[in-house]
């Protein structure tokens, strides 16, 4: 992984510095710390005892992390069988409204997990995690991206783009592409994006295949898409940080092991594993 | 008719049709109005229509001469060739759309070429949602056609080399004229496919308002936010289809019927 | 000699190799069982097909050269052809189709329309022009197809079983047209046919082939006269009989004993026509020398007549009237004595 990046690098510190970032921009804390998760420790995530399915609807981008969060429940009860479902949170969202049997939702917006919460299907969404949007440029740097030299602060989006930057950015009816057209308004720069994707995966694809000069997309992404593209922080960021609230549904059919998930996502233990990710963490 | 047949028939046409009587009876039917009044709407309207037509014609040119070397060439390798021509028939739009970038995208074998030589670049533009619809579409009409021409009786063709036609001549005189039916199928059958595509679409051509958002990734997208509005589009895509298929039944295929 | 041909193809069982010469204004039949390579034969002449070996000249063009590579593809050669079925465009009029071959060559819109009306006309079907090929009767497009092959006024015109899709009373008025095109036809005809009749109203000279040979060329009356194989016998209605000729009398290959009025040595043809073949219910008192047993094992109407087929000491064929087949009780299986006089029956040298 090249690290020319000005802003964040990849990691647990990466999250560190985006903690102390959103600290700094007033944005670090949101609500209290969730009730039990985080005392309960990372040694025993609920009950041994627990039985049956547990079906737990996912945002895309959470897929890494979740498995592990299967694996190590699974593990602690091996009566229990976690099903994990992963697509992007509006399809998630209207999958629940449809009535889809599901004990855990987990979005990548608290707009979508807000839909789900006024039809009454769930109450009290906790927020997890946050992620950011970085810049991510092909390997070599094809459209001669105007990368800035290490600096303390990161410059803003409108230093790194001009007019003739291809750039593919997610498109503004799913959350990352919400992000983006805020991120992209503050800078000056709506009418930058040359395509709107359906979702990160595919502005990743167009990026690693080197077929735009640039994409928008969100910090964990670009951990997970692993080594081979150099990315960079940008000042606008933080007016586009994302939340990712998780809930137990009300039409859980297996309420105490949907519960059980939802502190292990909330423990020291889930929290790590989530800034491993490249999440940030936003709840202490 | 006999129930073995009778029963079966009767529950296909309730498994396509249902969804179709669905979508329907859910339709929001005042905002059809104002969903095609929006500019956005109609543009990708028109772009769809567009595209699908060139992907068409372009099918046409490239697929009828490639569906007569399957049918009648004595060309080594033919059924091989033929099972190459149908990938695209069985092969995800999705990694279609990321195929044509491995050679007509800008670090691709051809797209680089064409980069450095003319300083043409394809994705992202209308031109590569053309392409695209014609890789995912095109298979249908050669299908289509190849069935056509293998079915035709080919001493017509001798006839007309007798008559002086060389093969060329024995083509558009004979050939073509009488396996019109299949290519006019054909071409429908690849229009119809390309206006509803939508993997290698938005993976080649991306997704911008005007030049390559095409109805069936404004519906999609629409989905995600608004399924309501997701519903109208696709009730407008559905209603220019079917407009467009009756138009040409009449034109054409009534003719050809005849 | 306008057209001489020597062509030998090898495709599947089939081994054809035959040679035929063909004048102009000359019509040649080509009659042999189905199999027997006939079509094969046209193929070639027509460019359809390349031939293994041999050599096809036309007015001294060399149309096919094997050894030396050369193949004229059919569009190059001056051709008509008719096939069994029309095999009129069925997307172009009447008039069209027979403009085809002009339209090829470049000929104008007025001049192909003129051309076409007057074939049509020659063709006895004036006024059909603008009709399709679907609204013409089989004749009418047998017709149609003819007046498409001669309109370009070809050196060498192929006929592949012409009449033989045809109801019997149209094959009657169309061969009776179509002997009348060939005799006013300048260039060379070659009639591929299993039909006799054809090759004898239509033909100035006949070739049987059989098995990819030529096994017997001469005029149609001396090969219906003088049949050199069984199939070509049978074709014709004659019983042949192969035997060694000893004076008055014919030893036959297959046993039994034929008395002739001519004199005759060595290895000969017997031929009895069906009509010269008298049967008996008993046997008849009187001077027939030739008296056999036989037993009726086929028997087929033939107009007013039923031709017999008969088994026993020498197979024959005999033809009695409706009435008598009727009288004497002659249902396959039946037995009856067979009589020929000895003048009725034909000796010829093998």
């Amino acid at each position: 992984m090249s690290r020319r990046a000005a802003g964040l690098v990849a990691g647990p510190v990466a999250g560190l510095v985006a903690v102390a970032l959103l600290a700094l921009s007033g944005c670090g804390t949101v609500g209290d710390a969730p009730p039990g998760g985080a005392e309960r420790g990372p040694s025993e995530p609920g009950d041994p005892g627990l039985t049956g399915t547990l079906t737990v609807l996912a945002a895309a981008s959470l897929t890494d992390v979740f498995t592990g969060f299967e694996e190590r429940l699974e593990g602690a009860n091996p009566q229990l069988e976690v099903r994990l479902s992963f697509a992007g949170s509006s399809a998630l969202a209207t999958q629940v409204l449809q009535g889809a049997p599901a004990d855990v939702l987990a979005t990548a917006d608290e707009a979508q997990m807000a839909r789900v919460v006024e039809a009454g299907l769930a109450s009290d969404p906790q927020v997890f995690a946050g992620n950011s949007l970085l810049l991510v440029v092909p390997p070599g740097n094809p459209g001669g991206i105007a990368v800035p030299s290490a600096e303390a602060e990161p410059p803003s989006l409108a230093e790194y783009l001009d007019d003739e930057a291809i750039v593919a950015v997610c498109a503004p009816e799913v959350p990352c592409g919400a992000a983006a057209a805020t991120v992209l308004d503050a800078a000056g720069l709506s009418g930058a994006p040359d395509t709107y994707e359906d979702d990160v995966r595919a502005v990743l694809t167009k990026v690693q295949l080197g077929e735009v000069d640039a994409g928008l997309v969100y910090h964990s992404d670009v951990i997970a898409a692993g080594d081979g593209l150099d990315f960079y922080g940008f000042a606008e960021s933080e007016l586009a940080f994302n939340r990712y609230p998780v809930a137990s549904l009300s039409g859980a059919a297996n309420p105490d092991a949907a519960r059980a998930f939802v502190d292990l996502v909330l423990s020291d233990e889930g929290q790590e594993a989530l800034l491993r990710a490249g999440f940030i963490l936003q709840t202490r | 008719m006999p129930a073995p047949l009778l029963v079966p028939a009767a529950l296909g046409v309730a498994f396509l049709v249902l969804p179709l009587i669905g979508l329907l009876v859910r339709a929001p039917w005042s905002a059809i109005g104002p969903a095609l009044a929006r500019p956005e709407v109609g543009e990708a309207l028109r772009l769809s229509v567009v595209s699908a037509s060139l992907a068409t014609v372009l099918s046409l040119l490239l697929g009828v001469p490639l569906a007569w070397v399957l049918a009648r060439s004595r060309v080594r390798g033919r059924s091989v060739l033929r099972a190459l021509v149908t990938v695209p028939l069985v092969l995800p739009p999705v990694v279609g759309g990321v195929a044509l970038f491995l050679v007509l995208g800008r670090q691709g074998i051809v797209g680089s070429w064409l980069d450095d030589a003319f300083g043409i670049t394809i994705p992202f533009t209308t031109t590569a949602v053309v392409i695209a619809e014609t890789f995912v579409a095109m298979p249908f009409l050669v299908v289509s056609v190849e069935g056509a021409l293998r079915a035709a009786d080919a001493r017509f063709e001798d006839v007309a080399a007798t008559l002086g036609a060389d093969r060329w001549a024995t083509f558009r005189r004979v050939t073509l004229p009488m396996v019109a039916p299949g290519v006019v199928a054909g071409a429908v059958l690849c229009w119809a496919r390309a206006l509803g595509e939508f993997g290698a679409t938005i993976t080649f051509a991306g997704n911008f308002p005007g030049t390559t958002q095409t109805m069936p990734l404004a519906v999609y997208l629409a989905l995600q936010r608004d399924p309501e509005a997701a519903i109208v589009l696709s009730l407008v895509l559905l209603a220019v289809s079917l407009a467009t298929l009756l138009l040409l039944r009449d034109r054409w295929l009534g003719r050809a019927a005849a | 000699m306008s057209v001489s041909a020597r062509i030998a193809v090898r495709r599947g069982t089939l081994a054809l190799d035959v040679a035929v010469e063909v004048a102009d204004g000359e019509v040649l039949a080509v009659l042999g069982p189905n199999g027997a390579g006939k079509s094969t034969l046209l193929r070639v002449l027509a460019g359809l097909l390349a031939s293994d070996d041999g050599r096809v000249v036309v007015d001294g063009a060399v149309w096919d050269d094997a050894p030396a590579g050369t193949h004229l593809p059919p569009h190059r050669r001056s051709l008509g052809v008719v096939f069994q079925d029309a095999l009129l465009f069925p997307h172009l009029s009447i008039a069209e189709n027979v403009a085809f071959g002009l339209r090829s060559r470049g000929a104008g819109r007025a001049e192909r329309r003129a051309a076409a009306d007057a074939w049509l006309d020659r063709v006895g079907l004036s006024g059909s022009g603008d009709r399709r090929p679907a609204q013409l009767s089989g004749g009418q497009a047998q017709r149609a197809a003819l007046a498409r092959a001669l309109v370009g006024e070809p050196a060498l015109l192929l006929l592949d079983e012409p009449l033989s899709a045809l109801d019997a009373r149209t094959r009657l008025t169309v061969r009776a047209e179509l002997r009348r095109h060939l005799a006013a036809f300048a260039g060379s005809t070659v009639l591929v046919t299993h039909d006799p009749v054809d090759a004898m109203a239509l033909a100035d000279r006949v070739v049987v082939v059989e098995d990819g040979r030529v096994v017997q060329a001469g005029t149609p009356a001396d090969v219906s006269r003088r049949p050199r194989t069984d199939y070509v016998a049978r074709l014709v209605g004659l019983s042949l009989l192969a035997g060694t000729a000893d004076g008055g009398t014919v030893r036959l290959d297959a046993g039994g004993a034929v008395a002739v009025a001519e004199e005759a040595r060595g290895p000969v043809f017997a031929a009895i026509r069906p009509e010269s073949v008298a049967l008996y219910a008993t046997r008849p008192d009187g001077s027939t020398r030739n008296l056999w047993r036989e037993r009726v094992v086929g028997a087929t109407p033939h107009g007013a007549t039923v031709r017999c087929e008969l088994d026993g000491e020498v197979p024959l064929v005999a033809d009695v009237t409706a009435a008598s087949f009727a009288e004497m009780g002659l249902a396959p299986g039946a037995e009856v004595w067979a009589g020929v006089k000895a003048s009725e029956v034909a000796v010829y040298a093998r």
